[in-house]
């Protein structure tokens, strides 16, 4: 019995959201239709726990869907590299699940939660779909899956705000044309090599340098994907998204929904285009290096000038990606190892500032803007306080999670002698440190109008799992380290 | 038998317990007030016994946390960190009763706040004391930075809020750019975060990249409030005076400049800064900010922005005496730390007792107060005699050595620099005294000091002429920092 479990775990993480996602609509009770979706998001987490601890043995899982051997048959492979968005994304939602129990009833009607939680836990289905999926038109499907229902989560926001539905239908009409361009790429590659598996792929191409029609296909396949990640410039969808999205979603989708992408285009890169390598180089080089520091200073500086809290750490999480994407151009495996534990911190990081602003934001039944936080910091301790280490931990300070982050990057980016890339980062990071500043100063310092608020423990609780992960991963973080380690030698090991 | 681990641990730690005792005693206010200098006793205890065992050269080395490979939070003694970790643990214990009788003479609000963040502050400062690597300094060095901000902006009005900005833009932003990625830069180049005595550098970094890691280091460590990074130092005088005198006059800056200190001798080593050339430059720098900031002293008239300006400069001299990088010098530099620490605390008691004596913050407002608060100003009178150095107080041993050091160093000019601001410096801080005790009174205001304040006041003033007869322990701890024992 547990050994059919083990077997089956890399199809087990998909299924469990996806097939309970059918069976919460069925549900109309809102208290049992959040049980059902805590224990499935439970359950994933579970399973993704299991699979870390197989992993730490067999190092490299291959199954073939519906025993359909492969390169035929779909396959689904989770490795060490893998692992690390599949932990990320099931533990996310399991804490965005519980935190949801709250707040959804708040902006949703009731009569739409039960329909709400079933896009939810399809949206995590497709997410983690993507991640473990070992075939590049499979891919394209739950890259679909995941949109659609995320552009449905965010429509969802339109009976607070009716701006939602524009941010939903930019979202749907960006989100579509990325994934065809993606689906475009997957066509040509087809067309020249016959396959569609990616490890069949990698080995495929390696005797069809400077193809015409493979360059043209991986330019689109990375484009598509550069859509879906929010690289700079083809971020425009996401501050909206966030922004205007129920606030439960902003959260989930905040955390997950871009590493996901970010983990496949690191995938395409240094693993399924491996054998290309001036192509890779010239893109890493050419293309997403300058995009990702312009990625550092634009979404800063738009943060910066933001007064809507929600769009603001939008903002600053295109920055985010940024660092990400940063650390994969620079291409050595100290720097992608530092490119994965961002892509880890970054996930409870902002995580833990949508938790924290859309508790604050359900408190004063208003919308989060800096003008509305005036003297929430003295009303609301617990949470202020939690903000105030989740951001000591976006703006890399010692002893977060988020200086674990920073100081790998430096270091890979000082090893290969780029020190001004390393001073580029950190003048980002310190102007950083400028809005969340703003932020906290407003809490702190002015005074707000006489509000009593009780804080309850059904909000914060997951507010203080979260910042506690903060501070634990600053303290103690060989977990996260090794496994960016061995993630990187696992990609770049690929390559040479 | 207590270990010498756990004396580093009751040391370290007896502030944070402080900390956290702190907000669930508030109701009982007379045991709260009492944490302070108690946990500065037992805080201080433990930095004698470690500063015995420096003395016999045991080699401490006390691993806290292991973050990940390669990366932990450590302690280990140095004879400068033992210096360091006794001035601020020992001076904690009075300015911890000093800042109760400010409170409540002044009758602040949020005082339980106020000393959570206080003793943090002290935490802090004793853990870069003793921090055993450049990462564990850097960590606690930022902790220092913040847990001094909601001190700074105690008042929680506009001007502290203006201050609070620019104090952490400056200290935060030159840390963050500068400070971390020289701090990687020696870890990439060395292969670790270790420092030890003689240096690390030698041999590892191109030579001509040497000045600029240096500068790096420099305008990074912007505690140690070096032109142009000096402005937060007197915005930070928004605070209220017990922070101002011990953390902007000891514990804060005195980090700064024992990072700065520890980063040339044990980094750089003295040699490889003598034989380079390296440190050049900010010998010139160091002597301007020197000059230029008794100059800018003289003509405030705001008491608190005036000793201020006076630290930056006497601040100066340490990072001087660092540059000269000969052995002398830099004994003198890790003496000055301890001689303008203990002068410099009692100015700024004074500086508060009047604020809360009689709402005097201009200086040209305290004509005539002499007879009306003579103890008070015959404190301000020695601690200024030692800033000066006027024998037989604390201040001329720094002076003396750092004048030799300048002498050993080639650098004659040096010693005129040194002429000079003793000069300026007497000027700008003998005004005080004068004021009070020759000139007439303008109106009649009567000056009551409460005893708490009082007593730390008069205390740390009889330390400097007390350290000018004791200076020996500290003058062989400083020789072992340079290698002569």
């Amino acid at each position: 019995m547990i050994d059919i479990l083990i077997k089956n775990l890399p199809i087990l993480v998909v299924l469990c959201p996806l097939i309970t996602s059918l069976f919460v609509v069925l549900i109309p009770n809102i208290f049992f239709s959040w049980v059902l979706t805590t224990l499935s998001t439970f359950l994933t987490f579970l399973f993704s726990i299991l699979l870390y601890q197989e992993i730490q043995i067999k190092s490299h899982i291959s199954y073939a869907l519906g025993k359909w051997m492969p390169p035929i048959g779909i396959e689904y492979i989770i490795d060490r590299v893998a692992i690390i968005p599949i932990i990320i994304i099931s533990g996310i939602s399991f804490f965005a699940t519980i935190f949801a129990y709250k707040i959804m009833p708040e902006e949703i009607e009731k009569k739409s939660i039960s329909k709400v939680y079933s896009l939810w836990l399809l949206a995590i289905a497709g997410l983690l779909g993507l991640v473990t999926t070992g075939d590049t038109f499979n891919l394209f499907v739950f890259l679909e899956i995941s949109s659609l229902a995320s552009v449905a989560l965010v429509a969802m926001g339109a009976q607070k705000d009716k701006q939602a539905l524009v941010a939903a239908y930019n979202y749907l009409i960006i989100g579509a044309v990325g994934a065809t361009l993606y689906v475009i790429g997957v066509g040509l590659l087809y067309g020249i090599t016959g396959t569609l598996n990616m490890e069949d792929l990698t080995n495929r191409i390696s005797d069809l340098n400077n193809n015409k029609a493979l360059i043209a296909g991986f330019g689109f396949m990375i484009i598509g994907i550069m859509v879906k990640a929010a690289v700079f410039p083809l971020h425009i969808w996401l501050p909206r998204a966030y922004a205007y999205a129920p606030s439960a979603v902003s959260v989930l989708l905040a955390a997950t929904a871009t590493k996901a992408s970010l983990y496949i285009l690191a995938r395409i890169l240094f693993s399924v285009f491996e054998n290309s390598e001036d192509l890779i180089n010239n893109t890493l080089l050419y293309v997403i290096l300058p995009l990702s520091i312009i990625a550092m200073f634009a979404g800063t500086i738009m943060a910066i000038y933001e007064k809507d809290i929600k769009r603001l750490l939008a903002h600053s999480s295109v920055a985010q990606i940024g660092y990400i994407t940063l650390a994969f151009a620079i291409g050595t495996k100290a720097s992608i190892a530092a490119g994965f534990i961002h892509m880890f911190n970054h996930a409870i990081i902002k995580g833990g500032l949508f938790i924290a602003i859309t508790s604050l934001g359900f408190f004063i039944q208003k919308r989060v803007t800096i003008n509305n936080l005036s003297g929430l910091g003295r009303a609301m301790p617990i949470t202020f306080f939690c903000f105030v280490l989740c951001s000591l931990s976006l703006a890399g300070l010692p002893l977060t999670a988020g200086f674990i982050s920073k100081l790998y990057l430096i270091k890979a980016t000082i090893s290969s002698d780029a020190i001004w890339i390393a001073i580029l980062i950190l003048i980002s990071s310190a102007l950083s440190v400028v809005y969340l500043w703003k932020m906290i100063e407003v809490m702190w310092i002015r005074e707000g109008k006489k509000i009593l608020i009780k804080e309850k423990p059904t909000i914060y609780i997951s507010l203080i799992i979260i910042t506690f992960f903060n501070i634990y991963f600053g303290l103690d973080a060989s977990l996260v380290v090794n496994g960016s380690f061995e993630a990187a030698e696992k990609l770049i090991g690929d390559l040479k | 038998m207590i270990t010498i681990e756990n004396f580093i641990l009751i040391t370290i730690l007896s502030p944070l317990i402080v900390c956290v005792l702190t907000p669930f005693i508030s109701n009982g206010i007379i045991l709260r007030d009492f944490l302070g200098p108690i946990g500065g006793i037992i805080s201080s205890w433990g930095a004698f016994n470690i500063m015995s065992s420096a003395l016999n050269n045991q080699n401490i080395n006390l691993e806290i946390v292991n973050i990940a490979e390669g990366i932990s939070i450590g302690f280990e003694i140095t004879p400068l960190g033992a210096i360091f970790g006794l001035v601020a643990s020992f001076l904690w214990i009075f300015a911890a009763i000093y800042s109760v009788g400010y409170m409540k003479g002044n009758k602040e609000k949020n005082q339980t706040r106020f000393y959570a963040f206080y003793a943090i502050a002290v935490h802090a400062a004793l853990c870069i004391a003793y921090a055993g690597d450049l990462l564990t300094l850097f960590i606690f060095y930022e902790v220092l930075t913040f847990s001094t901000y909601p001190l700074v902006t105690h008042k929680q009005n506009e001007m502290a809020q203006k201050a609070g900005r620019l104090y952490m833009s400056i200290l935060v932003g030159s840390s963050v750019i500068l400070l971390l990625p020289a701090i990687v830069w020696v870890w990439v180049a060395t292969g670790s975060l270790e420092m030890s005595q003689n240096g690390v550098l030698d041999g590892k970094i191109d030579v001509a990249y040497a000045p600029l890691l240096l500068a790096m280091f420099v305008f990074g460590i912007g505690k140690a409030a070096l032109m142009p990074i000096h402005k937060w130092l007197p915005a930070a005088m928004v605070a209220p005076t017990p922070v101002s005198a011990l953390l902007h006059a000891v514990a804060v800056v005195k980090a700064g400049v024992f990072t700065m200190l520890i980063i040339l001798t044990n980094v750089f080593g003295i040699d490889f800064l003598a034989k380079t050339g390296a440190s050049e430059w900010l010998i010139w720098l160091a002597s301007f900010t020197l000059l230029a900031t008794s100059i800018i002293a003289i003509f405030k008239d705001d008491l608190k922005a005036r000793l201020a300006y006076s630290t930056i400069s006497q601040l100066s001299y340490i990072t001087l005496g660092g540059a000269l990088a000969t052995s002398m010098a830099t004994q003198g530099a890790a003496l000055h730390i301890i001689t303008h620490a203990a002068g410099k605390i009692t100015l700024f008691f004074v500086a508060g007792a009047l604020y809360v004596g009689a709402k005097i913050t201009k200086i040209s407002d305290l004509n005539g107060y002499g007879k009306s608060a003579s103890l008070i100003f015959l404190a301000f009178f020695i601690g200024s005699l030692s800033i000066i150095g006027v024998p037989p107080m604390a201040g001329s041993w720094s002076k003396f050595f750092l004048m030799l050091g300048a002498a050993d160093s080639g650098y004659e000019v040096v010693i005129g620099i040194f002429c000079v601001s003793t000069i300026l410096n007497a000027f700008y801080l003998m005004e005080i005294p004068a004021r009070a005790f020759f000139f007439k009174k303008e109106r009649e205001v009567s000056v009551k000091i409460p005893k708490l304040i009082l007593i730390p006041t008069l205390i740390t003033s009889f330390l400097t002429i007390l350290l000018f007869f004791c200076i020996e322990p500290f003058q062989n701890l400083t020789s072992m920092m340079v290698g002569k024992i």
